[in-house]
């Protein structure tokens, strides 16, 4: 439904609004009543979904130009009053996960999820940030003879990229939520299991929610404690700085001091490497750009199983597009995107992990960072 | 002559945002904005002690009617060792933008009867929400912001407008309406998130123009 602001200017016009109110039976705002209608005057009129473009097109026909006030009324509705409390209850009392979280708030729900799903979940410390704050990350396994393969997810390694630990979140709770039910998540589980990092880059994190919304970095302190932070995407040891970084700790693409120099990546890495031979897929959620990236981002050159990735990536995207019509593009980082080096995923690649994937989530601009929250639904359910 | 590029690669997206942004500049408003739905075909021609020619088949899509889309063929050419020109952009616009003829008159006079000079900040907030009221103003950050993006972008860059931080309206004795912005422009390739000032006049009639950036 959209709410249409139209200024009538002459009475013929007047007299067809009047007549199409009536006629349509629409909703009118403002006025309340279609005899107070008048030439000069703001009318706002609600027009159901079906009839938009019919009545648009009866406005342009009549010459009656027209601007759209609200283009979406049940998204305002939705924003004003939060819905769907109660089919997340059993899963985790109430959490709302079509909100954005601060990190104290993501840190109980991990708690609550795994009380509330014990025969499912466990928690288990990866290590901890520069600042000293315990990353968790949440192990989704069902209880089986078989050592099962590991599929890892990780979010929020760039702070700003909020939609990234929403999407964490909205996964676990899908997972559980469904899993007795849906054959296919069902049949996951019974072969896999699902490692999920949802907030990689906390400190970064709380920064952007207390000082700076649009921070990338980490908090480690450079230079005598003059400048903050490094990429966490260029410092793992994967052709560390050859290309797309900054040894300046001022850029928003400083690599570190070294390769794996920050805590953060140490943490990550430490544990990939000793599970590596069980993970089958390293997957690292970013935004924005709506985007599927694969290996690799300092060189053109395609890894050895490219057309595998490339296939499986088509593939996803096609049916991220059959949700909602969200056009993902596909390919490797230095074609698609730019050159970088010591990005995560190209690491998780080169030491044999084979599906290794970055996605970069809604939008491609509009928004950017800061995608509205009523956005984090559909991101989310096209991309599971 | 002209290299065909693949539209999904980097070097053909820099141009088309490139063009989207200049048309920004030139078509928008507070009551439209245009947005990229596909780049469906790009070329490219190297011009000899000139500079990199883009040749760009784009559609676009009104953000506030999103079933409202047109086609641009647009040419962009980035001047060799292009540090201190902007490129140059050649568009051609088919199809009906829809008229914002009223919405403008009204935002128009809306503004000028404001008692106290409008002032607001951080569009979208930190949510991503941007108050119903505020919106024509966020459109007309686009305009400015396109202005800034077309003006500064080389074949190495690739901005977005990643939040309003401040804007500033400022009474005038002529007709035109004046917002003092600080824009927050996003760079994909350094992933610096850069602070800009720029001064926009506008009017129903005559439309935008920016003075200082």
């Amino acid at each position: 439904d959209q709410v249409l602001h139209i200024v009538p200017e002459t009475i013929q016009q007047v007299q067809h609004l009047q007549l199409l109110c009536s006629t349509f039976m629409l909703d009118l705002w403002k006025p309340l009543l279609p005899e107070d209608i008048r030439a000069g005057e703001d009318l706002h009129i609600r027009v159901p979904a079906p009839l938009v473009q019919e009545m648009k097109d009866s406005l342009a026909q009549h010459m009656i130009s027209y601007r759209v006030l609200i283009p979406d009324v049940q998204k305002l509705v939705d924003q004003s009053m939060p819905r769907e409390r109660s089919s997340h209850r059993q899963v985790s009392g109430g959490y709302v996960y079509t909100e954005y979280h601060p990190m104290e708030e993501i840190y109980q729900w991990m708690t609550q999820i795994q009380k509330n799903n014990s025969e499912l979940v466990t928690q288990h410390i990866l290590g901890k940030t520069f600042e000293n704050r315990t990353m968790y990350y949440l192990q989704i396994s069902q209880p089986s003879n078989k050592t099962k393969k590991i599929i890892w997810m990780d979010c929020g390694i760039h702070a700003r990229e909020w939609i990234s630990p929403a999407f964490c979140q909205w996964f676990v709770k899908e997972i559980l939520q469904n899993y007795k039910t849906d054959p296919k998540i069902s049949r996951f589980l019974q072969n896999l299991d699902f490692y999920v990092l949802p907030v990689l880059n906390i400190d970064g994190y709380i920064y952007s929610w207390e000082e700076d919304r649009l921070w990338r970095k980490s908090r480690s302190p450079y230079e005598n404690g003059t400048c903050y932070g490094t990429d966490l995407n260029r410092n793992f040891n994967s052709s560390w700085g050859s290309v797309g970084v900054s040894f300046n700790c001022s850029s928003d693409v400083f690599c570190g001091s070294g390769p794996e120099s920050e805590p953060e990546t140490r943490a990550v890495a430490q544990f990939i490497k000793s599970k590596k031979s069980d993970i089958l897929c390293y997957l690292t959620i970013h935004s924005y750009g709506q985007l599927i990236l694969t290996p690799y981002g300092s060189t053109t050159k395609p890894p050895s199983n490219n057309e595998e990735l490339m296939q499986v990536a088509k593939e996803a995207a096609a049916a991220l597009k059959g949700k909602y019509g969200t056009s993902y593009r596909v390919g490797s980082t230095a074609l698609i995107l730019y050159s970088n080096s010591g990005s995560s995923r190209d690491w998780a690649h080169t030491i044999g992990i084979p599906l290794s994937y970055t996605f970069e989530l809604r939008d491609t601009g509009t928004h950017g960072f800061v995608l509205p929250a009523d956005q984090i639904q559909p991101t989310c359910e096209e991309t599971m | 002559r002209a290299m065909e590029l693949p539209p999904g690669h980097f070097p053909a997206a820099r141009a088309a945002a490139v063009a989207v942004e200049y048309l920004r500049y030139l078509r928008g408003g507070p009551g439209s904005g245009l947005r990229l739905r596909e780049l469906q075909r790009a070329r490219r021609q190297d011009i000899d002690d000139v500079g990199h020619k883009y040749y760009l088949e784009l559609e676009l899509e009104d953000v506030l009617d999103k079933d409202r889309t047109v086609s641009c063929t647009a040419e962009v050419l980035y001047h060799l060792g292009s540090k201190t020109s902007a490129p140059d952009v050649q568009l051609t616009v088919q199809g009906e933008l829809r008229s914002t003829e009223a919405a403008d008159k009204e935002f128009y006079n809306r503004i000028r009867s404001l008692e106290k000079e409008l002032v607001a900040e951080n569009i979208p907030d930190s949510h991503g929400n941007v108050p119903p009221e505020l919106e024509p103003i966020h459109l007309l950050a686009w305009v400015a912001s396109g202005y800034v993006i077309w003006q500064n972008s080389t074949e190495n860059t690739k901005f977005h407008l990643a939040q309003v931080k401040h804007v500033k309206q400022v009474k005038r004795n002529d007709e035109d309406l004046q917002f003092d912005f600080v824009l927050l422009l996003h760079e994909m390739v350094s992933q610096e998130v850069l602070p800009w000032e720029v001064t926009l006049l506008w009017h129903p009639q005559r439309g935008a123009r920016v003075t200082q950036s």
